[in-house]
């Protein structure tokens, strides 16, 4: 009821500015009080976003304080004594966190090498296709996995590889091969998880690349064509060159975000068998942090990790700018 | 040199064909793979005559995971997370973007850096872990909802939608003694339905895939979610438990495998039925991302 009065009290003195009732000049006169009092539902509805992020963002980044301290607690955030950089120091001594460090990175390396091309390759492909029907048929296939949990791919990869009853076993002992323990082998681990990470996200991922395939304009290619560019030379001179700007924006952030290489992703395939070459910073984390509550040293490996990625970032984009003229900013 | 080249363009068509084809194929089969079974005699699983289409049809299965109480409690939790949580995330969102659509806002900018800053910096797992347990939230549902109340990425998409609302239809509502909460319920959000409704569905599918939120903030075995009831149920052999339990009243036997496959259809159906009808939202969602502001 009574916002309604205050946009009734607003009326008369809006009506005599011409056009726009409400301009930006005119509001930059005002008191910033007054221009609140004016506009409070617009204040009041952003108060449980901005209240949000406060709580779940800016106190937990603020808490990674807890990183140079002792964190128990009683004492909490604030009243848990100093240590400087002990955690750290710990960290890049244990040989450990040295593994896990190296497996994280390993995995990523796969990742980009093997998973970041994948949709860029199903996206040009598809580009080729000219029925229609056949396009979105795949289309659709291709986009199903990613809308699955990776807990529900986890059991899918269970069924297809465990030894007793999965269907590539079966297969294999079809033609007399021996089974593959591709779940429980540390020798498998990695191709198995960046295979499903592939399996799951290829096509999703093609579609923004699709989408930037639209953008490329047909009369680049009508040029092309007049000049008597071949498919392929059309795909090397106009295509790629169209899609520079999008893969370079998606590998800087790939890059920059290197030591991230999916918590979930890992967890569900991760067991005792494959933590040597599975156990990631993230998992790590969550053992040592949230089972053990390791809180600390937890938080150290948390800001090691954001610390990295940052500087990655502004490094590769700053790269990418001198090379390709493009970048995140 | 004109043939030549339309011959290998012709050899391409057939190879691309062939190699979009078998992508497709191996996107579908193991999910195939798991509806069949769920459908299939023990028997025929246990022997491995099991490939891509059923074997002696059967609703066993199904019937058994239908009656096991811990799968209703698990979807029953999940549904709840569901929908209270998509319905949080989706006031705040809309709510919080329409201040932030108005250029004339005063104040806009700190609010815009406030929010770009969390998408920048995102804190480590155990400080949020910490706050989410001092507000003692941990062990219960609201440890899957207000955690994730909102996403700064989709308040961004909404607000660049409500720019693009002719702003003149919002002041002549105004002018008409509207507030405005009133506006945003009566006037922005049936205009803005294509974002509204593609937001929703990324909130809800996410809400209900989601297995790290539950892992790190629910002990409780009777809080587990789908995804975690799935996950213990095929990893640490669960199933085993409930065919026993079945063996001992009913004559059928079955084999872990096919109750496995037999939840996780159940668990998909929900998202593999509603997805031809609202792919093109989702596909729209995820063009918009892209768009550099």
């Amino acid at each position: 009821m009574s916002e309604r009065k205050m946009s009734y009290v607003g009326l008369p003195r809006k009506l005599p500015n011409s056009g726009r009732s409400i301009g930006k000049e005119r509001h930059a006169r005002e008191p910033l009080a007054k221009f609140i009092r004016k506009h409070w539902p617009l204040y009041v509805m952003v108060v449980p976003m901005l209240a949000y992020f406060l709580v779940f963002k800016y106190i937990p980044l603020l808490g990674s304080v807890i990183a140079f301290k002792d964190y128990n607690i009683f004492d909490g955030f604030i009243a848990s004594k100093w240590v400087g950089f002990q955690w750290f120091e710990t960290l890049a001594t244990e040989r450990k966190f040295l593994l896990i460090f190296r497996n994280t990175l390993i995995i990523s390396l796969y990742q980009i090498v093997f998973a970041f091309p994948a949709p860029i390759i199903l996206a040009l492909l598809l580009n080729e296709v000219r029925k229609t029907a056949f396009k979105r048929t795949v289309q659709t296939l291709v986009y199903l996995p990613h809308f699955l949990s990776w807990a529900l791919v986890y059991g899918m990869a269970y069924m297809m590889f465990s030894t007793q009853t999965g269907l590539v076993t079966q297969l294999l002992s079809h033609f007399d091969m021996p089974p593959i323990h591709l779940l429980q082998a540390p020798e498998y681990f990695r191709t198995l998880v960046v295979g499903a990470g592939i399996w799951k996200e290829m096509g999703w991922s093609a579609i923004i690349f699709l989408a930037a395939l639209t953008g490329i304009s047909p009369s680049l290619y009508e040029a092309a064509q007049l000049d008597g560019a071949s498919r392929w030379r059309q795909l090397l001179h106009v295509t790629l060159p169209g899609l520079l700007p999008a893969i370079v924006i998606l590998l800087l952030l790939k890059v920059g975000n290197v030591l991230d290489v999916g918590f979930e992703q890992i967890y569900v395939f991760l067991n005792p068998l494959t933590y040597s070459v599975g156990e990631v910073l993230d998992t790590y984390s969550f053992r040592l942090g949230i089972i053990n509550g390791e809180f600390s040293i937890t938080t150290a490996i948390g800001l090691f990790k954001s610390i990295i990625g940052f500087v990655l970032l502004v490094s590769v984009n700053k790269l990418s700018n001198k090379i390709t003229g493009e970048g995140l900013y | 040199m004109r043939i030549k080249s339309s011959l290998g363009g012709r050899t391409f068509d057939v190879f691309n064909y062939v190699i979009l084809g078998l992508i497709s194929f191996v996107s579908l089969v193991p999910i195939l793979h798991v509806v069949v079974g769920a459908f299939s005699s023990s028997q025929a699983i246990i022997h491995n005559r099991v490939f891509l289409w059923p074997v002696d049809v059967t609703l066993d299965n199904i019937k058994l995971v239908v009656q096991t109480s811990t799968f209703w409690k698990a979807a029953w939790m999940t549904i709840k997370v569901v929908v209270i949580a998509t319905t949080v995330n989706m006031v705040l969102t809309v709510f919080g973007a329409y201040p932030l659509s108005k250029s004339w806002l005063r104040g806009r900018k700190f609010f815009m850096l406030f929010l770009i800053f969390t998408m920048v910096f995102q804190a480590p797992m155990i400080p949020i872990y910490l706050v989410v347990k001092s507000l003692g939230l941990l062990n219960s549902l609201w440890a899957l909802v207000i955690p994730s109340a909102v996403s700064a990425f989709n308040v961004i998409l909404c607000l660049t939608f409500f720019r693009s609302l002719p702003e003149e239809l919002l002041d002549a509502a105004k002018v008409d003694g509207m507030g405005e909460f009133r506006i945003v319920a009566k006037i922005v959000v049936p205009l803005s339905l294509p974002i509204i409704v593609t937001l929703l569905l990324f909130y809800a599918v996410g809400h209900w895939n989601s297995y790290m939120g539950p892992l790190m903030y629910l002990n409780d075995r009777n809080l587990q979610t789908l995804q975690l009831y799935i996950y213990s149920l095929i990893s640490q052999g669960n199933s085993n438990d409930i065919v026993a339990a079945a063996a001992g009243e009913a004559s059928i036997t079955l084999v872990p495998a096919a109750i496995e496959m037999a939840t996780i259809v159940l668990a998909t159906a929900p998202i593999v039925l509603l997805y031809p009808f609202v792919q093109n939202y989702f596909i729209k969602g995820a063009t918009l991302g892209s768009v550099k502001e």
